[in-house]
């Protein structure tokens, strides 16, 4: 457990040497991981580490400091250096703790941290990494290879209090395991994983489970085409679907939008989807991974409703966006040890619609279904958009061939318009979720 | 320089009986290798906007690693507190990996060669904030100067200083002092209420803060960040599907980096999952094309007197006019196929194990006029600046995504096309190159690349290079 005194020591410290305001974060954790390889143990890393971050103002001036070090020694150095660098910066009218009233912290149990993490042995761990492994490579004799397979877990706690009397701290668990199979045919060889994460490691996918889709994943891609340069139809699988919503974010978040670094900037209110696009932000879902008592400025996690059935509704602000904004908090403060607060998201998922995948499938006479996407031509100030991709070819409602080697382009407002189908496939596995989406036209570029 | 005379035996008292006995312990269960990295990391960061220094934030990071290794295994734990019990500690948690007897290793160590690549007597982090925090105020004032149409300009600057201490159990010591500096500025500009762009420069590398003030100073980096975001307000939609692409001179060399560099990594070729494993001597690109590893070029951002696991860099030939020549290796991938090590061994900190990087990947200038091979393309692309990329080693298939190019009609550069990703193979794009320009560049000095969730800092290069065929993802038929 991380002491409070620690941090409410160095704010005191902070304050008596000039600074009128200072907030404070430690964190401490501990990782495991271990992964095996063509069935044998590969690597086991397991280790622990702690941190200090400071943030003090001085009038309006900003200054802060991070150390590994926390001893009485490392945390006094950690004020001077946070109020030195504070005397170079300049004042900031905006600058500032959140108002009193702003902060607090969510007193349901909120299921972060789950103690059988630490009580599972490391010879368990292995084996359950063996075993998933195991069901990749004898799922299809077309598996030939491996990357490995592994189990990692974390359980760590993070600390954080300001001078107005905030003080609150969490702890937090995970562990996962994945699996990720070399499959190869003729001249092609292809690679893909599958994973579960968790806050417990009862609820872990089996291994069993984890392997065989490692498998089907990997092998579906054998042999895969290029096709010629046209515009289709495109499907997004929920899991690269999930990286609409990070780009949504991207052009909701409160910096890029009073920078006007975003498409999404000055649309309050305007229609920029399409009606069936509902995107929420919510930081209270028990045991997900984006959820918190508080954020990193201490004021509650919410829950924010950013696009309502295609009409943008809210930004996501920290307390310093918000201000710049004329707007409020949304308590999405986001940091590492230190620096001044950027905004993040809790669980940002997309409302989840009626139709299954399958269906969504059938009812195309020929387009793309998008498994995997690489790079990030992506400008969230203009939303042009334009990302490498791989998935399956449609032919009249059934997959047809494999693709790769072929990109996807369009312009993100367009594409948010151009939503015509969401499924019913909605599932978290991390803090950003989305069921299948499918977008009515975008130019594939190949052949 | 003896071990007490150096930065842990000076500030940390670290003496040579530790380090052998922390090594002991880690070989208390056998093995067949042991190494610690001691790292102290010293870095500041300093950003501009709205003519505001809104953030500056300095730190410090401490900590050490142990790793074992038998056979394929290794065994890795990390401390970031140096007392003799928490080292002794981590060294029994990496020793599980081996099941054994102890291993006596080597007594004594011999310090590995000395040399200096970034003679820098004052890092950057050692001058005053003052002269540091001046750099982004001139570059927000230099950007804001440039042109009426720009509206919001950021700039950031970021230094750091590491002090890394390497011993092994063939009882090889190294040390070295690793300065890092970045000036970056970014820029919107629109006409009128028109769409804002983005212009993005920067630069630096492992100098000292004079660089700055010499030919990279920060009206350099204004300037260029304003004309690329300029250019792009006139730009029109980027084509789609293959055609000849014309790479412009330095940055643009990150094709290199992940249409091959990433699968040429020993790691990926030992476990013969890259598009490239058992490929050596086969022709791989077309014979113009010579691709060149170096981690030993002054001042470099992807350079290193030593890697981190203590291996002097050198300069490595991976593909020789054409030919499949060599891998990057790490201490582990060359013990596994008994090969010579290339110094290439990277991590991102003490509480990471290494793995096969790259430094400094650049192709050698061929004989070409860069005018003469846009004046051989009747229609394609030049591409003159990029973002980032990525790659998926198995397939070979990699992206990269262009921030500033232009469509070539009739032998000229015309009109600039807005951003676009270009995809292509990395054992095939290569061999579709024609001609290569005698106009070699390494760029400025800005990539920070990642692989298995680490960063590290790398240099890129190449001359002008026409690719007869490469697939460009624009939206315009």
């Amino acid at each position: 457990m991380i002491d409070p005194e620690l941090a409410t020591q160095a704010i005191r410290l902070a304050l008596a040497r000039g600074a009128n305001d200072a907030e404070c974060t430690i964190s401490e954790g501990e990782e495991f991981t271990a992964s095996v390889r063509m069935r044998s143990l590969e690597t086991l890393k397991d280790a622990g580490s702690r941190g200090a971050g400071l943030r003090v103002l001085i009038g309006k001036q900003v200054g802060s400091s991070y150390t590994s070090d926390l001893s009485a020694e490392g945390m006094r150095k950690l004020v001077e250096s946070a109020l030195e660098i504070a005397a170079i910066s300049t004042e900031d009218p905006h600058a500032g703790l959140p108002d009193p009233s702003e902060l607090g912290s969510l007193s349901t149990d909120l299921r972060l941290y789950s103690d059988d993490i630490n009580s599972i042995d490391t010879s368990y761990r292995i084996a359950q990494a063996l075993e998933a492994e195991e069901a990749a490579l004898s799922a299809d004799p077309r598996i030939t290879n491996s990357e490995g397979a592994s189990f990692e877990s974390y359980s760590g706690e993070r600390l954080f209090a300001n001078s107005r009397g905030f003080a609150g701290s969490y702890r937090q668990s995970s562990c996962s395991l994945s699996a990720t199979p070399v499959a190869r045919e003729g001249d092609s060889m292809e690679r893909d994983y599958w994973y579960s994460t968790a806050r417990s490691h009862a609820t872990l996918e089996s291994p069993l489970s984890i392997g065989r889709k490692a498998a089907e994943r990997t092998v579906r891609r054998l042999g895969a085409r290029k096709v010629s340069t046209q515009k289709v139809p495109v499907i997004f699988d929920a899991m690269t679907a999930r990286s609409l919503l990070s780009e949504v974010f991207e052009a909701v978040e409160g910096t890029a939008v009073y920078q006007k670094a975003s498409f999404l900037a000055g649309k309050l209110g305007e229609r920029v989807a399409a009606e069936s696009v509902t995107v929420v932000d919510d930081g209270t879902i028990p045991g997900l991974f984006g959820t918190s008592p508080f954020d990193d400025e201490g004021v509650p996690s919410r829950r924010t409703v950013v696009i309502d059935r295609g009409i943008l509704r809210s930004y996501l602000l920290n307390t310093y966006t918000a201000r710049k904004l004329g707007l409020r908090t949304t308590g999405n403060a986001a940091r590492g040890l230190t620096g001044n607060a950027s905004v993040g998201h809790g669980n940002l998922y997309l409302e989840k619609g009626e139709k299954s995948p399958e269906e969504i499938i059938r009812g195309i006479g020929r387009g793309l279904y998008v498994t995997e996407l690489i790079g990030s031509a992506v400008n969230t100030v203009t939303g042009d958009y334009s990302r490498g991709a791989a998935g399956q070819w449609i032919e009249n409602g059934e997959f047809a061939y494999p693709v790769s080697e072929i990109t996807i382009a369009s312009n993100l407002l367009r594409m948010l318009m151009d939503i015509e189908h969401i499924g019913s496939d909605l599932e978290f596995r991390g803090s950003v979720a989305s069921p299948t989406v499918m977008i009515r036209e975008m130019t594939v570029s190949g052949q | 320089m003896s071990l007490s005379d150096s930065f842990f035996g000076q500030k940390f008292g670290v003496t040579e009986q530790d380090l052998q006995s922390y090594l002991s312990e880690a070989l208390s269960a056998g093995g067949d290798y042991a190494d610690l990295y001691f790292e102290y990391l010293a870095t500041s960061s300093l950003s501009i906007d709205e003519s505001i220094v809104k953030s500056a934030v300095q730190g410090v990071s401490l900590g050490v690693g142990v790793r074992v290794i038998s056979g394929e295994r290794t065994g890795y734990a990390y401390s970031d507190d140096l007392s003799a019990q928490k080292i002794r500690r981590a060294a029994r948690v990496a020793a599980c990996i081996a099941k054994g007897p102890a291993k006596v290793d080597k007594t004594g160590f011999e310090e590995s060669r000395k040399r200096n690549l970034y003679p820098v007597l004052r890092a950057p982090n050692e001058t005053s904030l003052t002269e540091r925090v001046e750099l982004v105020k001139m570059a927000d004032r230099a950007a804001r100067a440039c042109d009426p149409r720009v509206f919001q300009v950021q700039a950031s600057y970021v230094d750091s200083l590491r002090q890394v201490l390497v011993a092994n159990s063939d009882g090889v010591l190294s040390f070295d002092r690793q300065p890092m500096a970045r000036l970056g500025v970014a820029v919107l500009a629109r006409e009128g209420e028109g769409t804002p762009q983005r212009g993005y420069a920067g630069g630096g590398g492992r100098v000292a803060l004079d660089f700055f003030r010499g030919e990279k100073t920060p009206e350099y980096f204004a300037r260029e960040a304003t004309r690329q975001a300029i250019v792009q307000l006139s730009a029109v939609p980027a084509p789609a599907g293959e055609m000849t692409v014309v790479l412009g001179p330095g940055w643009p060399g990150i094709l290199l980096h992940e249409a091959v560099g990433h699968g040429l990594e020993a790691d990926f070729n030992r476990k013969k999952v890259s598009a490239f494993s058992d490929r050596m001597g086969e022709h791989v690109a077309s014979p113009l094309c010579t691709v060149i590893d170096d981690g030993t070029i002054q001042n470099r951002r992807g350079s290193l007197n030593v890697d981190d696991e203590g291996v002097p860099t050198q300069q490595n030939v991976l593909i020789e006019k054409g030919v499949l020549r060599g891998y990057l290796y790490d201490k582990l991938s060359s013990r596994l196929l008994r090969s010579g090590t290339t110094g290439n061994g990277r991590r991102e900190s003490y509480q990471h194990i290494p793995m096969p990087r790259m430094t400094n990947t650049f192709m050698l200038a061929g004989e070409s006029d860069p005018a003469d091979i846009i004046r051989s393309t009747p229609k394609g692309l030049y591409c003159a600046n990029f973002g980032g990329g990525q790659v998926d080693i198995t397939s070979g298939n990699f992206v990269f995504s262009a921030s500033e190019s232009y469509l070539i009609e009739d032998g000229h550069i015309t009109r600039p096309v807005r951003g676009a990703t270009l995809i292509g193979n990395g054992p095939e794009a290569l061999k579709y190159v024609s001609m290569v320009g005698n106009d070699w560049k390494l760029d400025e000095g800005v990539g920070i690349w990642g692989k298995d969730g680490q960063s590290v800092p790398v240099g890129v290069g190449i001359p002008t290079l026409k690719i007869d065929r490469l697939t460009v993802g624009g939206t315009a038929g």
